[in-house]
């Protein structure tokens, strides 16, 4: 018995392989947060008058709210004046093209796979990528915008449409949500913003890498995705950061805003830096995503795998207003060590025939505790509206937790809601029989976990469901000998 | 091939095994026979290498080798096969994917090339055939929703496919209705030749009917109490064990 939790043990220790700092020239406004800091990062960022009004109002609103203390993970409190809210890699000029790019950014991105140079992609998979709080390259941008496809980081988007900005920006996640909301609202830095035009079917992945570089930095990114009617965009997003003793914050916020027959499909690998076995370090992950089915017959899906953070509050949630609408949210959580997870998501029915799926997978491994958390709410007007939703827990060794905390509202008679959990251990019997056909136990593991995601896994575009899969690996790879 | 010398175990301090000697032979069958709690099962789970079992006394060599010292997924590679009594479901696992990671791995240890995607393609229908199991089983999650007939055919397929140099079927015939064992009986014949020992474990006459062993052999309380042919099975089903621990009971009085 005790071998056998040894060997589990082992197994589920990893090494984290994107824990590298890149030595780059930074500008960075000083620790601390008060109006004129965001004063600051609107000028630095040469924002319009109307944006850095924004943003001191939401500044004004977060002074006066709270931190939550509902969700199933313990910090100690953060000290929000000992942040840098902007640090951004020195431009030596405006950038013409990708081959202007400082080299060492260049490279680090390399080292991540993530090749910026648009002819050695395989794939079309058009990229943004954010480091620390600004976007520092877009490819495929003039293909796309040809097509009438806007795909740019959130700075440029302030710049080159405001009207676009100024009539969503807020709209699905207003800037008085939550606490994290606001305070992303007061000091968001870049991020990216996609607008896809009526009818159009964006003819590739559009994707987002967020890495996090500078110490002591937060990430308070924002990324708004339009689809107009009958238009359909799949994107992904994918975020590291270095390995540091100190926890670092990351509080973004993601607003998506589906019309008439339009569909998003928005995916996440998310894998920043989860602290030391010790629970040493870490980023602190609290972000608010949401997105509203606004038109009739739209539909919005919600897959994440999330292997990394110290702490993830995160909530990717569908307000299904549009008739026949559909939200779906598919998610793994992995967390290992010292980690916490609270995650899960809500669905809001208030549309006729709207329909929710929900299938969370999640798995604790080390001394980590993972918490499911869901509201399925049925409006007085959403007649015939359906949810289905599944929670399974995968328990590795025994000193981990796994935690279901499902809120099931209905207001509606003829709304059908149906939930089901399973909790079940990675057995020594299973392990036993994969290992009796000579399978060691670290691959067993890996086959089993990968196994128990399957259903989530499927849903990743083919381009990233590999690299998850590989994550998944990775993140529970030992060293038995 | 296998050479079991003196073996004690326990689990949990309890002592089931006393002192078991066995030799078997290339290309030869063995079936244990016994009661329950003899220590049937736990024989074959210490010769696979289940970890809860401590080995207190004696040794096992397998083609040579000092069997105790390899672990569960070596003894694998180097041949061993332990068809379950109750097989495992790892859901969202298909069972080709499943066996084709263990060949893999199988093929790394014995330094060769991961098979291709034709060459596996074309092993597995040949080893279908074989043991009449249908397809569709195979793209199914291992063992998840199989009935108990489905699960036993799987174990032979897997054996199959995997060649072992001797197997251990561990009470492969219980659980199944007439029909099925009588496919799986016919699955593990077609899998014998003069390389491959096979170690039947059984309650049951049934089985070694269709199989006919070599040698049969009784274990009662953990000890081997009578070994024979296969006239010893048949004598069994007619008298019990009770005929057995009779004649212990007689020698231990004298």
């Amino acid at each position: 018995m005790k071998e056998e939790l040894d060997v589990l043990e082992q197994t589920v220790s990893s090494d984290y392989k994107y824990g590298f700092v890149t030595d780059i020239d930074t500008d960075v406004v000083p620790k601390g947060l008060n109006e004129d800091v965001i004063r600051i990062i609107s000028e630095k960022k040469n924002e319009p008058e109307w944006m850095l009004n924004w943003r001191l109002k939401a500044y004004a609103h977060w002074l006066k709210m709270e931190e939550p203390e509902w969700a199933n993970v313990h910090y100690p409190p953060i000290n929000f004046q000992d942040v840098i809210y902007y640090a951004a890699p020195k431009k030596k000029k405006q950038l013409g093209s990708l081959d202007e790019v400082d080299p060492e950014l260049l490279k680090t991105f390399d080292k991540l796979g993530i090749s910026l140079s648009e002819q050695k992609r395989l794939s079309g998979v058009a990229v943004d990528v954010v480091m620390d709080s600004v976007s520092v390259a877009t490819s495929f941008k003039k293909q796309l915008s040809e097509i009438g496809v806007i795909f740019c980081s959130m700075s440029e988007a302030i710049q080159n449409h405001p009207d676009l900005v100024k009539k969503y920006l807020g709209s699905v996640v207003p800037m008085t949500d939550n606490y994290f909301a606001a305070l992303n609202s007061a000091v968001f830095t870049d991020g990216s913003f996609c607008f896809i035009p009526k009818g159009v079917r964006c003819p590739m992945e559009l994707s987002t890498y967020f890495r996090i570089n500078t110490l002591g930095s937060g990430q308070f990114e924002r990324t708004l995705i339009i689809a107009e009617d009958e238009a359909y965009v799949s994107y992904l997003e994918g975020c590291t950061a270095p390995m540091r003793d100190e926890n670092q914050l990351h509080a973004a916020v993601v607003e998506l805003v589906a019309h008439n027959k339009s569909e998003i499909k928005y995916s996440t690998v998310q894998n920043w830096y989860p602290g030391d076995e010790n629970g040493k370090g870490g980023i602190y992950n609290f972000v608010t995503k949401r997105g509203i089915c606004q038109g009739n017959d739209s539909k919005i899906s919600w897959t994440q795998v999330e292997t990394g953070s110290a702490i993830t509050w995160k909530y990717p949630s569908v307000i299904l207003k549009g008739d026949n609408s559909i939200g779906e949210f598919y998610s793994v959580a992995l967390t290992n060590h010292m980690q916490q997870a609270d995650t899960g998501t809500k669905m809001i029915h208030i549309g006729k025939n709207t329909k929710s799926r929900i299938v969370s997978k999640g798995i604790s491994a080390g001394k980590s505790q993972n918490s499911y958390r869901g509201l399925v709410r049925a409006g007085k007007n959403a007649i015939n509206a359906r949810n289905y939703s599944q929670c399974d827990s995968l328990l590795l060794g025994d000193k981990c937790g796994a935690h279901t905390f499902p809120y099931i509202e209905s207001k509606n008679k003829t709304a059908i809601i149906e939930h089901e959990a399973t909790t079940s251990k990675i057995g020594e019997d299973q392990l036993f029989y994969c290992r009796q056909r000579g399978i060691d136990a670290e691959t067993a593991v890996a086959l089993i976990v990968t196994g128990f995601a399957k259903e989530v896994m499927n849903q990743l575009p083919m381009e990233f469901a590999v690299e998850a899969q590989k994550l998944l690996a990775i993140s529970l790879e030992g060293s038995v000998g | 091939m296998l050479s079991i010398k003196n073996i004690h175990a326990s689990v949990e301090g309890k002592q089931i095994l006393k002192g078991i000697d066995l030799e078997v032979k290339a290309g030869e069958v063995h079936a244990i026979m016994g009661p329950n709690g003899s220590g049937k099962s736990t024989l074959a789970s210490i010769l696979a290498g289940r970890e809860e079992y401590e080995i207190t006394e004696g040794s096992v060599s397998f083609l040579g080798k000092d069997m105790l010292e390899l672990s569960p997924e070596d003894r694998a590679r180097e041949g061993l096969f332990l068809a379950f009594q109750y097989p495992v479901e790892i859901p969202g696992v298909s069972t080709t994917n499943f066996i084709k990671t263990a060949l893999n791995e199988k093929r790394k240890y014995h330094g060769q090339q991961p098979l291709d995607a034709v060459s596996f393609l074309k092993l597995m229908k040949e080893k279908m055939q074989l043991v009449e199991i249908d397809k569709s089983l195979l793209t199914r999650s291992i063992n998840e929703g199989f009935s108990g007939g489905e699960k036993k055919r799987n174990e032979i397929f897997q054996m199959a496919m995997l060649e072992p140099k001797l197997a251990i079927l561990d009470e492969t015939d219980s659980g199944l209705d007439i029909d099925a064992l009588r496919i799986v009986a016919n699955g593990v014949n077609k899998l014998r030749n003069n390389e491959r020992a096979i170690i039947v474990i059984t309650h049951y006459q049934r089985l070694l009917d269709y199989l006919q062993p070599d040698f049969v052999h009784v274990l009662v309380n953990g000890r081997i109490v009578k070994s024979g042919t296969k006239e010893l099975a048949l004598e069994l089903e007619e008298k019990g064990y009770d005929f057995i621990k009779d004649e212990l009971s007689l020698a231990e009085a004298v």
